[in-house]
């Protein structure tokens, strides 16, 4: 199913507990352009939960989470916003 | 840029911020802030600028720590008596965050030095505790067109004005010329209360973290005042002078004006 999406960046954040899931999620889309879709792969469970809901709140689309052990998920958000300059 | 480990944890509720985010602490880490006076209002906004990891801080100061000033100068303490407040403004601020430069200006600020001094900064804090100083320092800022954070404050009140030459009042709008020497309390008579200049500090803080980031609305033609005693905060808006002297439309203030020291602040 992931692989119809295509992905322009990946981050593994593997180890890291919430905020800086986010932090970091942020951080990477941050450099990404318009349209383009960054993969985070998360082992924390809340992240897979939180991550998603805090780049929809920023703005941006979250295309899928997929769980692909007990505790791995790959999330694919697709960068929809700039933050104003 | 790419920040480091510790730079992602150190700011990492900013970045969590959607009006700050990772471009907007870079912003912090590129700005250059300098204050006026390293005393009651400086060491706050030092102290939260460096916090924030703005990159450069000037201090501008030539007095040395007192054990009068420290029931309300927080950037200095106990050991560091007879220290120039610069040195230890820099030192307390440095020790913070390391992210951050502080430079030294060990000088009284006078119309011979200050274009010299303000012209490397973006932003402009106002912490001086004198007219003389505070007049040249708002003329200054309207000449270099510069941001100036003014701030002052008085026994239980304190008041603040962001200044943006051209696009709103300056201090001389709202106060032409300064009081005549004698007619206001000199600086040792009068008294203040300590945590009054770390609430307005704070304030002044924030307006510059504001400016830096361009969020949010400054207190542009608003003057706030606050008052400790019944803890109220009031707004007043301040027009622009047409006929203001310096800002106006004809300004006769074209050269910078020394005034007398009205009182002497320092030792």
């Amino acid at each position: 199913m992931a692989d119809e999406i295509k992905v322009d960046k990946t981050i593994d954040i593997k180890g890291q507990v919430c905020p800086y899931t986010f932090v970091r999620s942020k951080l990477a889309i941050e450099k990404m352009s318009l349209g383009e879709v960054l993969e985070i792969v998360t082992d924390h469970k809340p992240a897979s939960e939180n991550v998603p809901k805090s780049m929809e709140n920023e703005g941006q689309k979250v295309l899928k989470i997929d769980q692909t052990a007990e505790k791995e998920w790959h999330i694919y958000v697709r960068k929809d916003k700039e933050k104003k300059k | 840029m790419e920040f480091t480990e510790d730079q992602i944890l150190r700011y990492s509720r900013h970045i969590l911020l959607p009006e700050v985010g990772g471009e907007g602490q870079e912003k912090l880490l590129n700005a250059k802030v300098v204050l006026v006076g390293a005393g009651g209002l400086g060491s706050p906004v030092g102290y939260y600028l460096a916090a924030a990891g703005v990159g450069t801080i000037g201090v501008i100061d030539n007095d040395r720590v007192e054990i009068s000033n420290l029931q309300r100068q927080i950037a200095h303490n106990t050991k560091r008596l007879g220290v120039l407040k610069a040195e230890s403004a820099k030192e307390t601020f440095e020790t913070l965050n390391h992210d951050v430069n502080v430079v030294m200006h060990k000088e009284r600020l006078s119309s011979a030095n200050i274009k010299g001094i303000i012209k490397d900064y973006d932003i402009v804090v106002d912490g001086s505790d004198n007219f003389p100083t505070r007049y040249l320092v708002n003329d200054a800022c309207v000449m270099l067109k510069k941001t100036l954070i003014s701030a002052a404050v008085f026994r239980f009140e304190g008041q603040v004005m962001s200044i943006y030459p051209g696009q709103g009042p300056c201090y001389r709008c709202l106060f032409e010329v300064p009081p005549p020497a004698g007619m206001v309390p000199s600086c040792q008579e009068a008294g203040i209360l300590g945590v009054v200049t770390g609430v307005i500090g704070t304030l002044q803080a924030t307006e510059v973290v504001k400016a830096i980031l361009g969020i949010g609305e400054p207190l542009r033609g608003k003057l706030l005042l606050w008052n400790a005693l019944d803890m109220s905060f009031r707004t007043v808006k301040v027009p622009r002078n047409k006929e203001c002297p310096v800002c106006g439309e004809k300004p006769t203030i074209t050269e910078l004006i020394d005034y007398e020291q009205f009182c002497s602040m320092s030792h």
